[in-house]
């Protein structure tokens, strides 16, 4: 005899079992009817803006934040159209992009690489982004543009410096606006040896992690071709607050020049301890000693206040560029919030811009489409000048800015002055460069995911 | 020779801010016996209490400038401090300039308040709970605080400068005998050193030579026996408290002018505290003080060349390796007494 008996609850669940057993391969083949990941559909496309909006570099994801929003307003034809009217593409119509209207999701990378990744998976798994873009660490750079290439979607990368984002991890699927730690020294060798002279001893202070790393051997190799010699590199803990133990060696170590390579809460800290310990007011064999910070941003400009007052450094972007490309967008961003753009804000402004314009070029938004309209795209009118996307590692190459903490700043925004405006021909090196991971770097194949 | 007395003076200088903070950790288990977590946080919001007197400060009106132009090509904005309208600009300016050391005063009301306002609102509620719900509440709390900072602040570091007299540094070589610039040393950090020594003293003294501080101590010792007394030991130990806030807070507003405040930076402070507290001897004073000084000269001279040089790495655990060799050896700790968190 069976004890089995036929249950009401027993049907619901043995049918819904069966239910979810039937519909499971039309999931699949709904999917699969995609050519590409998240294909948009209906009269939307959602783009996905990966910034830090909590811890340290809060404010900076903020501000690029703020510059992603004012791009989303330009495609789709609101506010003055900021660079639209100076792009030298013209595929761009403020209409959206390919006809349908721009809408935007966010995450936040915490600048943690593993957040990061989770944020941006969520965007492209939940939301159905078609892209990232964003970012302020090369960290969470190559970590984001890593999954990207994975999930087969387009990574345009933010505020990264270090050499190895479009250097030994480029990716087929990840693009570069910024600059990068080489170019900061090709940009700067020259302003030095004419402000400093070629007989300098210097003394770095580095960052201890990756991007510390190939900054110190970029501005190394620069400096030295000069003729500098290279006294010390000291490798500073990236949790460090207090520079002082660092510091107070340079003082007998027959320096003539700091070098600091150390970005946001790092940077701002050890320049203000070496202006406490007097090394700008210092004589070192015969010259008077000069502190030098590689990669400025505005944020670190204001966080370091007086201290930054002639220290020489470089940068991707100033808003007090005088081309028409930056007018436009310092005149849009500035009158909906206030204050000029930072060059984290412009580059992925121009991240942004750049992206819709590719889609609208290739008439698809199938990422190899795009990766094959950005690879060797030349154009100007988005505030850095002329500008080429290389299509051998998807850096882009352009002039570099030379900028010095002003003597006499008249407000909080003209604290640094632009000293030099580097010509990209001087900063521009091979896609098989050692320090860009030489000939065994390549961006592998393209993958449109789905 | 004078590579090792910058490092000493170095560790002096980071010694006295683990010292002041962990004097208050120690003062708040001694009493208490609550382990406090959002320490840290009093420190950093002291650092913001000269931050927001600073802004005080700085109040200013608009008036516009026809002849000058701001970056969108408008007429620009000048913005001119209430207290140098009201002071006139020469006294109005030095008022703006000394706003570091006028913030001392004014965040010691504002301190007390802290303490007293975290200890009735929250703390006293969690008295006779594990100590380990005591960390969790008072380190969510310390993570709410940091929070609220940052929606007010940014995240962004704010300078806080010393005043004009006090900045750039002395040749403290010079005047011991050695070479011109061989022992050079921020102004600044010379003023932190004697402001926490005399912070540290006061504490000890007020402890030692009132009425109020014999009480304390009895109670620390025996709390039970000082209550069947008629004294009232829980209102002493809430004073005990905003005072340990008070302290913590003045550790903050004198070390903005050294590394400018963020919203974070109390938790920065707040393990290697721990750790101070620890290897001094939990509910240990003059323990905390010695394990502070101890601990900020020996992470100095990890931090040196020849050091990361010998032992790559060692600056990052120097500490925490000093403490495993200490409570290996000393279990209580360089001063701790025995009974304190020992059933």
């Amino acid at each position: 005899m069976s004890n089995k008996s036929v249950t009401r609850r027993g049907v619901l669940k043995t049918g819904a079992v069966a239910g979810a057993g039937v519909a499971l391969p039309t999931i699949f083949t709904a999917s699969s009817a995609s050519a590409f990941t998240n294909e948009p559909t209906g009269g939307t496309v959602t783009l996905g803006f990966n910034v830090p909006q909590t811890g340290p570099y809060a404010d900076e994801g903020n501000d690029e934040l703020l510059a992603q929003q004012l791009a989303v307003e330009h495609l789709n034809g609101e506010g003055d159209g900021g660079c639209l009217n100076t792009f030298t593409s013209k595929a761009l119509k403020g209409n959206g992009i390919l006809g349908k209207k721009v809408t935007f999701v966010t995450g936040d990378t915490q600048t943690k690489s593993d957040a990061a990744r989770a944020s941006a998976k969520s965007m492209i798994e939940k939301d159905g982004a078609i892209m990232i873009n964003g970012g302020s660490s090369s960290g969470v750079a190559v970590a984001v543009q890593g999954l990207c290439q994975e999930a087969g979607i387009i990574f345009m990368a933010g505020l990264t410096h270090a050499n190895d984002t479009t250097g030994k991890d480029r990716k087929k699927n990840g693009f570069r606006h910024f600059f990068n730690a080489y170019m900061s020294g090709a940009a700067l060798a020259p302003v030095l040896a004419k402000e400093m002279g070629a007989d300098r001893r210097a003394y770095h202070l580095t960052a201890d992690y990756n991007w510390g790393w190939t900054q110190e051997e970029s501005i190394v190799a620069s400096t030295e071709a000069l003729g500098w010699e290279t006294v010390n590199t000291v490798k500073t803990p990236l949790a460090s607050t207090d520079f002082s133990s660092y510091i107070a060696p340079v003082l007998n170590s027959g320096a003539d020049v700091l070098v600091l390579n150390h970005y946001g809460g790092n940077m701002v800290n050890s320049l203000t301890n070496a202006i406490q310990f007097g090394l700008l007011d210092k004589v070192a064999n015969g010259k008077d000693f000069k502190i030098v910070v590689p990669l400025y941003s505005e944020l670190m400009a204001a966080g370091a206040g007086e201290n930054i007052k002639g220290v020489l450094g470089s940068m991707n972007y100033n808003w007090q560029l005088e081309n028409e490309g930056s007018k436009a967008f310092v005149k849009s961003f500035g009158e909906k919030y206030g204050k000029p753009p930072s060059n984290s804000a412009q580059t992925c402004y121009a991240q942004v811009l750049l992206y819709a314009d590719a889609v609208e070029r290739a008439g698809s938004f199938n990422p190899c489409a795009v990766v094959e309209a950005l690879e060797g795209f030349e154009f100007d009118g988005l505030g850095n000048g002329k500008t080429l996307y290389r299509a051998e590692d998807h850096q882009c190459f352009k002039d570099v800015l030379v900028v010095r903490g002003a003597q006499n700043p008249t407000n909080a925004y003209d604290t640094l002055e632009i000293v030099e405006i580097t010509p990209v021909d001087q900063v521009t090196y091979p896609p098989d460069h050692p320090m860009f991971g030489g000939a065994e770097a390549t961006l592998g194949e393209c993958n449109e995911g789905a | 020779m004078d590579a090792i007395l910058l490092q000493i003076l170095n560790g002096l200088d980071k010694g006295s801010a683990y010292a002041l903070i962990a004097l208050g950790l120690t003062l708040i288990f001694g009493t208490l016996g609550v382990v406090n977590f959002a320490h840290g946080a009093l420190f950093m919001i002291g650092a913001f209490c000269a931050v927001t007197l600073q802004r005080i400060l700085n109040l200013s009106f608009e008036s516009v400038d026809e002849s000058q132009t701001d970056f969108l090509g408008n007429p620009l904005k000048v913005k001119t401090p209430y207290v140098e309208a009201w002071f006139g600009p020469e006294a109005g300016a030095v008022i703006i300039d000394w706003s570091v050391p006028l913030a001392v005063l004014f965040a010691i009301p504002i301190m007390l308040f802290v303490g007293y306002a975290m200890e009735r609102g929250l703390i006293k509620f969690f008295y006779k709970r594990p100590h380990a719900d005591q960390i969790l509440v008072t380190f969510g709390l310390a993570i709410v605080l940091q929070e609220v900072i940052k929606y007010f602040f940014g995240a962004n570091p704010i300078q806080t400068p010393p005043p004009e007299a006090l900045r750039g540094s002395l040749d403290l070589g010079v005047m011991v005998g050695f070479d011109p610039n061989a022992i050079i040393y921020p102004i600044w950090r010379l003023v932190y050193f004697v402001f926490a020594t005399v912070i540290i003293g006061g504490v000890f003294a007020f402890l030692q030579f009132t009425t109020f501080g014999m009480v304390v101590r009895a109670g620390m010792a025996d709390r039970e026996t000082v209550g069947l007394l008629g004294i009232n030991i829980d209102r002493r130990f809430t004073i005990m408290f905003g005072i340990a806030a008070a302290v913590a807070g003045l550790a903050g507003v004198m070390y903005g002018p050294l590394n400018p405040p963020n919203y974070h930076m109390g938790m920065d402070f707040l393990v290697l505290s721990f750790v101070v507290v620890v290897v001094g001897g939990m509910g240990s004073l003059p323990g905390a003080v010695l394990a502070g000084f101890l601990l900020g000269i020996l992470e100095s001279f990890a931090s040196t060349t020849w050091a990361t040089t010998t032992i790559p790495g060692i600056n990052q655990i120097i500490i925490y390796l000093v403490a495993i060799i200490i409570l290996l050896t000393r279990p209580r700790g360089l001063m701790g007494r025995k009974g304190v968190m020992e059933d």
